[in-house]
């Protein structure tokens, strides 16, 4: 940054996490009844690194007759597993996340592989997380009553669950975890990019020995979820992903008594006010929307400065941003990864020439992008108002559109001004206006001085377009309970 | 003219301290090999201030620490020098004698160092005999007492004084930042320091229990950072104590790279305090070019 920057200077030398401790099979199978069953059709598809475009493996695609097969299976296994003295259910998820914990580098790479996601984020955030939540359910499984005092609890029976590609392993186990705490059987969906770890998942089921039909995992892509959503004896659907499938869901089950619980989409503010810590708000926007590349419903994707603050912010961001690197996700230095298929690449890329045709400033750090694979460098706009279409729409990418604000009541006004409401951050050293602004803000969670932080303890989920339901704590039990 | 003559004192801006925990987290897990830790590793050395500051100094130990900081280390003659070595007033003109003609820089605590807990005047009297006697740069401690009272015009003005009687010396600006309180005062002292006219800011005296943490120099690299969007005006940065081996010196230097970038990579604008750093470093050095680590035998103890 300073006059004379001399070029090249303690660049850091490639750091790639070694992959020679991982097996993955070359085809996958379903996962039916603790056991691998072929797909009725016999088809498969390709699952590849969206880094290089290698393929890792085949996985089978399930048609509704496969779907038939495992809701049977977990039908039939669901009295027995209901019954079990809870705390034998909660032993059965100690032990999962224990095999988890001990497998964790093995899951850390395949994640990284397989979803493009760099490996500081698996090791650090995806796979510790995945197993905290299945040690946190697992401790209530045996204390539901006492979650919630004076009520009945029951488990609602067979649950269908559909997960993202952007946390492959720690949607399966916010899903799994609460489903098989609260004594339900699953019907797990994963992503069609990003079916390895849910697959490495059921290898850890077997291993531990959860009693068979318990879990089945079915991959394939939109027509599976769609069997899995419209099968008659599904008691549950649960389902995070995009608002659009989102509603479909909610217009397939209506009228049929299947409860729902849906997570989806977000355009979520991150509001730096001048009294903040600028210089650790800046690491905080960072992370905000850089995160995972981008591909995080709560991402921080609308980020208000104060008008009086603005030039510092966008000063300091730009020069946080040339530091990042961009490259291999499993290179330990790597802070973005790739994006996780081409189609989601190509939604990024239009969002930019929106941004470009709609007269905003764009600005990128210049970075070396790897020839093959898919990818994205960090993007800003500023310049950006409410009426803009990259404002209003979730790109589910790293692209932040800056706009400023001038009043507390203004900028609550258009935090608010959005069909979503999952997330919110808020920057300011004063602890009144943190209080004052968290309680108007219409979003499922709001981080005050911090962006991002995930745990198991603390519910998540969506107001208004962003879904409804909440994962994580005991409000995440509820989910899978009938309460009387 | 001064350049800083003419800029008010500004407020300083707040510090999170959860904020500057997690950025460290994210230094911290660079993960520096091959040829750059080479590069890093030797750039280390080139920044080192080798230091002796004790009550039994003497005469014979000072010019046994020059001879180390001119010969780190016999087997690997192209390795570059030390930046400087460190010693109280009274042991300049024999580091300087012993350093003729090396390009290393004689260094001397001033100011009544450690504590700085005298007047003004001794403390100018302690600054012109170092420089008189040949330092090259001066290591001034701040008033803890009158920056404590929020006294900080009087920590401001003795800070500018120095300045003056330090000559063509340049001026480290130590803080104590173990005795000075949160990251809020921390950044409070390193903008009076840098806005007095410090040439260099410096956390500790190595004298007291909590000396350089990454935290700490995180929170003065920023100060340093947003002054120079200010100004253009560059600032170096030393921290000093309790930094003894490699791979906490890298990443320093992973966090001076991505906080001010490139230009601050070089012994002009940011130093190492430290005692036993040099041997570690070596020893690490060693291992890079040989396969094995070898015993601390083989690295001479001056």
């Amino acid at each position: 940054m300073a006059k004379d920057n001399k070029k090249g200077i303690f660049e850091y030398s490639a750091a790639p996490e070694s992959t020679g401790h991982i097996s993955i099979k070359e085809q996958y199978d379903l996962f039916i009844n603790n056991q691998w069953v072929k797909p009725q059709q016999g088809k498969y598809f390709d699952s590849i690194n969206p880094s290089n475009e290698n393929k890792l493996a085949s996985v089978a695609r399930a048609n509704d007759k496969d779907v038939d097969k495992a809701v049977k299976a977990a039908r039939k296994a669901f009295p027995t597993w209901a019954k079990l003295p809870a705390k034998e259910r909660g032993k059965y998820l100690y032990r999962i996340a224990r095999i988890i914990q001990e497998k964790s580098r093995e899951f850390a790479v395949i994640e990284s592989m397989d979803g493009g996601k760099p490996i500081r984020e698996s090791r650090d955030v995806d796979i510790p997380l995945a197993a905290a939540h299945f040690f946190y359910l697992g401790g209530w499984a045996d204390k539901l009553e006492y979650a919630f005092p004076g009520q009945n609890v029951e488990p609602l029976g067979v649950a269908g669950q559909i997960i993202p590609w952007n946390f492959p392993l720690l949607m399966a186990a916010w899903k799994l975890a609460p489903a098989l705490a609260c004594g339900n059987t699953v019907v797990l969906k994963p992503a069609e990019t990003t079916s390895l770890t849910a697959l490495k998942l059921a290898e850890v089921i077997q291993e531990a020995e959860l009693p068979e039909g318990v879990v089945n995992i079915v991959t394939g892509e939109g027509d599976t979820g769609a069997a899995l959503v419209n099968h008659p004896d599904v008691n549950k659907i649960a389902f995070t992903g995009s608002t659009d499938v989102g509603k479909l869901i909610q217009r397939s089950i209506a009228g049929t008594g299947k409860k729902a619980t849906l997570e989806l989409g977000g355009k979520a503010a991150n509001i730096i006010f001048e009294d903040a810590a600028i210089n650790q708000a800046v690491e905080g926007i960072i992370n905000g929307i850089y995160f995972n590349q981008g591909h995080v419903c709560c991402a921080g994707s609308r980020l208000f400065v104060q008008e009086s603050v603005v030039d510092e912010v966008i000063l300091k961001l730009k020069q946080r941003m040339g530091n990042l690197v961009l490259g291999d996700p499993l290179d330990k230095n790597t802070d973005i990864g790739a994006i996780n298929s081409k189609g989601q690449l190509q939604t990024i890329k239009k969002y930019l020439e929106i941004g470009k045709k709609d007269g905003l400033e764009m600005f990128q750090p210049k970075l070396t992008i790897p020839k093959k694979g898919f990818w994205c460098a960090p993007t800003l706009f500023t310049g950006a108002a409410q009426s803009h279409q990259i404002v209003q729409e979730e790109i589910f990418g790293p692209v932040l559109a800056v706009q400023t604000f001038r009043t507390i009541e203004e900028v609550i006004q258009k935090a608010n001004n959005t069909p979503y409401g999952l997330s919110a951050g808020v920057w300011t050293d004063k602890g009144s206006k943190i209080f004052n602004l968290t309680s108007k803000m219409r979003a499922g969670v709001v981080w005050a001085n911090t962006y991002n932080k995930f745990d198991p303890t603390s519910p998540f989920g969506g107001y208004k377009e962003s879904g409804y339901g909440r994962e994580g704590g005991v409000h995440g039990l509820e989910a899978y309970l009938k309460l009387s | 003219m001064d350049k800083h003559k003419f800029l008010e004192l500004p407020k300083s801006p707040p510090v999170d301290q959860v904020g500057v925990g997690d950025r460290i987290n994210r230094v911290q897990s660079r993960s520096i090999k091959k040829s750059t830790k080479m590069e890093g590793l030797e750039m280390v050395l080139s920044m080192i201030d080798l230091t002796t500051l004790e009550g039994q100094d003497t005469v014979n130990k000072v010019r046994q620490l020059c001879a180390k900081a001119k010969r780190l280390h016999e087997p690997y003659p192209d390795l570059p020098a030390v930046a400087a070595v460190c010693v109280y007033p009274s042991m300049v003109a024999v580091a300087k004698k012993e350093l003729k003609n090396t390009g290393i820089n004689v260094a001397s605590v001033a100011t009544a160092f450690p504590s700085g807990q005298t007047l003004l005047d001794i403390k100018l009297d302690d600054v012109r005999f170092a420089v008189d006697s040949g330092a090259d740069e001066i290591d001034m401690v701040i008033s803890r007492g009158k920056f404590l009272q929020g006294e900080y015009n009087y920590v401001f003005d003795e800070i500018a004084a120095v300045k003056e009687a330090c000559n063509k010396a340049r001026l480290k600006v130590i803080l104590e930042t173990g005795e000075i309180g949160n990251l809020d005062s921390i950044r409070k002292a390193s903008d009076i320091a840098i806005y007095a006219g410090a040439d260099f800011i410096k956390t500790s005296t190595g004298k007291i229990g909590k000396a350089a943490t990454l935290p700490v120099t995180c929170v003065m690299l920023e100060a340093i950072r947003d002054y120079y969007f200010k100004t253009g005006t560059q600032v170096g940065m030393k921290p000093a104590g309790g930094i003894s081996n490699a791979k906490l010196a890298l990443q320093y230097l992973v966090l001076v790279k991505e906080t001010l970038g490139d230009a601050w990579l070089d012994k002009q604008w940011f130093r190492f305090g430290a005692s036993s750093l040099a041997n570690d470093v070596l020893k690490q050095i060693a291992k890079q070019k040989s396969g094995s680590y070898q015993s601390g035998d083989y690295f001479s103890i001056d």
